[in-house]
């Protein structure tokens, strides 16, 4: 990118239909963004200063879109702060959020650490390990749900009794995971799902460590550990990083799995903020909470993303300079 | 100037004579060949963790191909005949229609994005705008705000101009949730172009038109097809705008999915080879994609 910029003229001395003609190709899609994804938001912002329900319609008109009754101001924030299905749900969030991206993160770098090795059928072994993730999510919930966890005929429990019988017991003992465990039961169909996704960013990292650094890890005779423990890791370092904060955005957002395996349940023991503002919305029809709901869900992602717009600009400047 | 640009075809003169690209893109070459080769230990430990991690994937498609008196036995029946009489039930079922929908609205979004980014990216990579950066990291915030806090005012203007339960509707949202990550990886592609070569083309008088279809096409190809690949898998999977803007006639393949199990009576098998049917374009694009999925899962940040 260096040299492009040694190229291209100097923007200064640059005339002004030529700068015009150079934004030309890059403004359909800026328009378009900003308004399929801007707007929206700003709407939401507006709604949730709103006393909204559509069960109640009062009689002012928000654009056309349906009535309201009143402006609340931030009332509606006062009630996404002290509901306690809403506290739940944010906790929730937090729960799913960290429990899925640090156990999905460590069997990531342990299966890319295992393929940065030559072995045999190495490339048929990648291509099993994506498998996971592209397996349509709504598809993979309904998969751990009915074939996996079912208490019945689930391939756990089926698995669970098949060894115990081998033992010579009658009968193994039959779990419900879904309303025993209904969290785990989540996280656990939610790590297999993302497993592959840190997995293909670690290994593209440890792919790109410059061999003469291992190389002379290797005639100082630093041992496997050591090398991994000194040299790989710090060089990974950012790419954890950025999976990490990545993986956060994405399952922050996780709604296929919920909506289908526990739908929120027992009571709201799974239900994170993007299933509560659903059911605010669709099952409540407070659409001044929801969209508050929806405004606190954003901020919180904008402090995360924060962290991995700076991981992708460090990586971007290390690429484009390089 | 023509004479030294190498190009793929052109032996290269020296290491240090070739653009920082393509060096990079050698020397990575080099360092898979020399990546150290796992012991017997190794090598069976991976594949034990591959295979676990595989089977769920291995048993939805082995029960989709059992009866379903066989699906769902106590302990599993992994030796029971095979049949294909589910996927003839999920077809009478009428999934063509949901996978028409999904296909609608996968593919033709997927052409507005890449009608819409590989310009954008030209303007971002090859013949860059003053702040070009600031545009690239606009595109990329967009990907972090989460869609459920958008559902509402798009449920509501949807509403009003009467596009609910419509596939175009969709073929909108999905343009908008992928077109950032089509204009990062477009512009990472389109970046290592050889700039020399640019440059010896307009010394010998190429025009525009034949500069973009003789000399970026062919070396952005690769990469266009893996753009697309992405944005495909994504459309397809996504669910949450899919069950809340649509009901009867544009409903996509994962609500024919969430549909299928109020039946009664025993259904495990059916589903499972539902699941596999739906699932099977995407598994199919990204095995296609896989060497380019990492830079789309990135964003493009991570080559």
């Amino acid at each position: 990118m260096t040299a492009q910029a040694m190229t291209a003229p100097p923007t200064a001395t640059m005339s002004r239909g030529l700068r015009w003609r150079r934004r030309g190709p890059l403004l359909p899609a800026l328009v378009f963004t900003i308004v399929v994804t801007q707007i929206p938001f700003l709407l939401t912002i507006a709604i949730s200063t709103l006393h909204w329900n559509v069960l109640q319609p009062g009689t002012k008109n928000f654009l056309g879109m349906g009535n309201f009754t009143s402006f609340a101001g931030l009332a509606n924030y006062g009630t996404v702060f002290t509901d306690s299905r809403l506290r739940a749900a944010v906790l929730n969030t937090i729960v799913l959020t960290v429990a899925v991206v640090l156990i999905s993160s460590l069997l990531g770098l342990v299966l890319a650490v295992l393929l940065d090795r030559k072995f045999p059928g190495r490339g048929l072994a990648r291509t099993l390990l994506i498998a996971p993730f592209l397996v349509m999510p709504v598809a993979s919930a309904l998969l751990w749900k009915h074939a996996l966890y079912n208490p019945d005929y689930g391939l756990l429990n089926g698995a669970v009794n098949w060894l115990w019988r081998l033992f010579g017991a009658q009968e193994g003992p039959t779990v419900d995971f879904v309303s025993q465990f209904p969290m785990p039961a989540v996280v656990a169909a939610l790590v297999w799902q993302w497993t592959p996704f840190m997995m293909l960013i670690l290994l593209a990292g440890l792919q790109s460590q410059p061999g003469d650094v291992l190389e002379a890890a290797k005639i100082d005779r630093a041992d496997g550990w050591q090398t991994f423990r000194f040299i790989t890791l710090p060089h990974l370092r950012q790419y954890l990083e950025l999976s990490a904060l990545l993986g956060s955005i994405y399952v922050l957002q996780t709604f296929d799995a919920i909506y289908t395996i526990t739908q929120g349940g027992p009571g709201s023991a799974t239900t994170n903020l993007p299933y509560e503002i659903y059911l605010t919305m669709f099952r409540k029809y407070e659409y001044g909470e929801a969209a508050a709901a929806g405004v606190v869900v954003v901020v919180g992602s904008i402090i995360v993303a924060t962290f991995a717009l700076r991981t992708i600009f460090s990586l971007f400047n290390e690429e484009t300079s390089r | 100037m023509t004479a030294t640009a190498p190009t793929a075809a052109q032996p290269a003169p020296g290491e240090h004579a070739l653009p920082p690209a393509q060096r990079r893109r050698r020397a990575r070459r080099v360092k898979d060949d020399t990546s150290a080769s796992a012991g017997p230990g190794w090598a069976v430990l991976a594949w034990v963790l591959t295979l676990l991690f595989f089977a769920p994937v291995a048993w939805m498609v082995l029960t989709s191909l059992h009866q379903e008196s066989d699906a769902a036995t106590n302990p599993p029946s992994i030796f029971a005949p095979l049949t294909f009489s589910n996927y003839g039930a999920v077809f009478q079922r009428g999934v063509s229609t949901f996978l028409i929908n999904s296909a609608t609205a996968s593919i033709v979004s997927t052409l507005v994005v890449l009608l819409l980014a590989v310009p954008a990216a030209y303007a971002l990579s090859i013949k860059p705008v003053e702040k070009w950066t600031d545009a690239m990291f606009f595109f990329l915030s967009t990907k972090f705000l989460p869609p459920i806090a958008a559902l509402l005012p798009i449920y509501l203007i949807v509403k009003q101009v009467g596009m609910l339960d419509n596939v175009y509707t969709l073929v909108v949202l999905y343009t908008s949730m992928n077109l950032p990550i089509a204009v990062w990886m477009m512009q990472s592609f389109l970046a290592e172009v050889p700039k020399e070569i640019l440059e010896a083309a307009q010394v010998d008088g190429a025009g525009l038109i034949r500069t973009l279809t003789q000399i970026v096409a062919p070396i952005a190809a690769p990469g266009l097809a893996a753009t697309s690949l992405i944005c495909f898998i994504f459309s397809w999977n996504e669910f949450m705008f899919a069950v809340n803007l649509t009901a009867t006639v544009s409903s996509t393949a994962p609500i024919f999915l969430v549909g299928f199990i109020s039946s009664q009576g025993l259904f495990l098998a059916k589903l499972c080879a539902a699941a596999t049917l739906v699932s099977l374009p995407v598994l199919i694009a990204g095995f296609a994609a896989q060497d380019k999925l990492v830079r789309g899962l990135s964003l493009g940040a991570v080559k």
